[in-house]
């Protein structure tokens, strides 16, 4: 096992980066299959309220497998997984809890193409929030001016530009006022000058202290937001850092082929 | 700059009409219509001019005249006395009849089998896709006349109820080989307000949805109105029916000698021919649906799950929606299908338009060529309408793109 021990995170100094000692997420013993293929190996996982972390990994690795279970859109078989306090089992009010309290982005934005971008925001309020539509559209403003695009809150998705799409997306999460987001590539669908609006949106919301999880391949992006890289491989996680110590000085060789070849052109 | 924005100064040449996109559409168009003009001229002097050597006129006078022959399936008064025009509304009464209620049981049967061929269970989805190959890659009549077959050789002869070798379901409803026979409703006194009553229930339930949206609007509460609604529409016409002195009674069929008294009688023709419309209709209107569902990412519904919406809420705001405008155009297109198809009743002897206007109406005046013509038109005009409602939904559900 190159298996670096998992709770590196206990190493770094929190207290630096503004991060509280109140555990966000805790994950313990994840184990998950595929059929018969074992895609997540114990993955053993803790993160403090206000942590920003970019994982990277090489694709079929399970980087998006395991955020997606945090937000139980894929059942683990084996281990705990407790979100702000709440374990997430097969039981339906604990999964309808943790999903309120964590908001997701995809890789293809997965925008409602039927209603505009304020009916696409103000949905979930109104409906699992049990929000009055007044005060969703306010909400829903609030954020689309965050993201930049309150002109565009009548048009229909359709209309809109890959970037704008993905942070309407995020503005949409974000109308249920998460606790913890998760990224599951949100810049990989994009062309590279729409890169940059989406990650100034999520460093936007990393300076405000939102507790983010974040599968990405924008190292620069990791560099510049992430207090701690998870390198993940063939279904465990390989090696965990701060961002300096892991791109300057990582430790398995696995980590720094896969550096060599994301940063090498 | 005006040496590029203006064409060049240069003479029309004749090669232009076919080479110059500026007037090659032009003229395919003046050629098409040429041809068209000139075809139907020849079909109609064509027309003319038999008719003339069969010394034939063209007129639709035998309308008026009386017809002289029986229909056994009868929703308006009619008899024998009756004109050929009424016998003509009669047929296209029962053909409304039959396509009106295989659109419906086609839409339920279809709607089902479609889910559930996505069953994840193996079992459900094999038989629903034996049902859908089945019965969409075998011909209609076959089916019709299988199942005609099947529901008058098997069933008992009216005769045997009374000898007590059949009985009744539920002492009401006697199948038998010449048809159903069911408990009739009798309109007494009373029964027109009982009628007004849940009309007004209707309104209710619309006005109840209105009043729930407007409400959750205003403080977000989500209203159960699926069951509120439900309760409108049953309870204020049960109550009333009991204040009223129970208005409306059944007439049930009694056994006779050799067949019923009373009840209504529903004839084996059109359960076979509604059964068969609706079977074989319901198999491709299964593939519509399921394509419609597959049609709507996965990914929409998970990040309706992301977002905390449960299943049910789920199907119904974000995938039905979009799913409904790839299922809607085929079922139309399905609808004109079972429409038009309900024209082969005259395999079982149901008598459809196409039976008395088109069939014996024809044989007795000799006026085909009227008699077809206003078939045709009747087909043409129910198809169309049921097309423009079609086209109106389309319309109203299409997305936005740019």
């Amino acid at each position: 096992m190159t298996a670096i021990d998992t709770d590196t995170s206990a190493n770094i100094d929190r207290s630096a980066m503004k991060i509280s000692d109140e555990v966000a997420i805790e994950v313990t013993g994840m184990n998950k299959w595929f059929g018969s293929f074992h895609v997540l190996r114990d993955i053993n996982l803790t993160v403090y309220r206000g942590e920003r972390i970019v994982i990277c990994g090489p694709s079929g690795s399970g980087k998006s497998t395991m955020i997606r279970c945090i937000n139980r859109l894929e059942e683990h078989q084996q281990g705990k997984i407790i979100v702000d306090g709440t374990e997430l089992s097969s039981d339906i009010k604990n999964i309808d809890k943790i999903r309120s309290e964590v908001g997701m982005c995809f890789q293809h934005f997965n925008l409602f193409p039927h209603l505009t971008i304020l009916e696409n925001c103000t949905l979930a309020p109104m409906w699992v929030r049990k929000t009055p539509k007044r005060e969703a559209e306010q909400t829903a403003m609030h954020y689309l001016e965050k993201v930049k695009i309150p002109d565009q809150a009548n048009k229909y998705p359709g209309q809109l530009s890959g970037g704008q799409q993905q942070r309407v997306a995020i503005a949409r999460s974000l109308c249920m006022k998460p606790r913890i987001m998760l990224f599951d590539e949100p810049t990989s669908a994009l062309d590279p000058e729409m890169i940059k609006e989406v990650l100034d949106t999520m460093i936007e919301l990393a300076e405000e202290g939102m507790t983010m999880l974040c599968v990405t391949h924008e190292m620069g992006f990791a560099q510049a937001v992430a207090n701690r890289v998870i390198f993940m491989d063939q279904g465990q996680i390989v090696e965990q850092n701060e961002p300096k110590e892991f791109f300057n000085n990582p430790q398995s060789d696995r980590t720094k082929l896969f550096l060599s070849q994301i940063l090498g052109h | 700059m005006s040496a590029i924005s203006e064409p060049q100064a240069e003479g029309f040449r004749l090669s232009q009409l076919i080479y110059d996109t500026r007037y090659r559409s032009i003229t395919i168009q003046t050629v098409a219509l040429i041809l068209i003009v000139a075809g139907v001229w020849w079909l109609v002097s064509n027309t003319i001019q038999n008719l003339e050597a069969l010394g034939r006129d063209f007129d639709f006078g035998f309308l008026g005249q009386p017809a002289g022959y029986d229909i056994n399936q009868l929703l308006i008064e009619y008899d024998s006395q009756s004109t050929h025009g009424r016998a003509a509304v009669v047929g296209i009464l029962n053909t409304l009849l039959v396509a009106f209620i295989g659109c419906i049981t086609a839409t339920v049967i279809g709607t089902i089998a479609g889910v559930l061929r996505l069953s994840k269970n193996w079992i459900v989805a094999r038989l629903v896709a034996v049902y859908v190959e089945g019965f969409r890659n075998v011909p209609l009549l076959l089916w019709i006349v299988l199942i005609f077959a099947i529901v008058s050789e098997s069933t008992p002869h009216p005769r045997d109820f009374a000898g007590g070798e059949a009985s009744m379901l539920f002492n009401s409803i006697a199948i038998t080989r010449q048809g159903t026979w069911t408990p009739a409703p009798v309109w007494g006194d009373g029964s027109l307000a009982l009628v007004i009553i849940f009309i007004l229930s209707i309104v209710a339930i619309i006005g109840f949805r209105m009043f729930a949206r407007r409400r959750q609007e205003a403080t977000g509460e989500i209203l159960p109105v699926l069951w509120i609604s439900l309760g409108l529409l049953i309870l204020p016409s049960l109550i009333a029916y009991f204040i009223l002195g129970g208005p409306v009674t059944l007439d049930y069929p009694e056994t006779g000698r050799f067949r019923f008294e009373g009840g209504l009688l529903v004839r084996n023709s059109l359960i076979a021919l509604w059964l068969a419309l609706s079977l074989y209709t319901g198999s491709f209107i299964a593939e519509n649906v399921r394509g419609g569902i597959l049609a709507v990412s996965g990914g929409q519904t998970e990040a309706a799950s992301a977002l905390g919406l449960r299943p049910g809420r789920t199907m119904n705001l974000v995938v039905l929606p979009q799913a409904m405008r790839v299922i809607v155009p085929p079922l139309i297109s399905q609808y004109l299908n079972l429409t038009k198809n309900s024209s082969l009743a005259i395999a079982v002897g149901y008598m459809d338009a196409r039976a008395t206007l088109g069939g014996i109406t024809i044989n007795q005046t000799g006026r085909e060529l009227e008699g077809m013509l206003l078939l045709g038109l009747f087909y043409l005009i129910v198809s169309l309408a049921i097309a423009s409602v079609g086209n109106f939904y389309n319309a109203s559900v299409k997305l936005k793109e740019r």
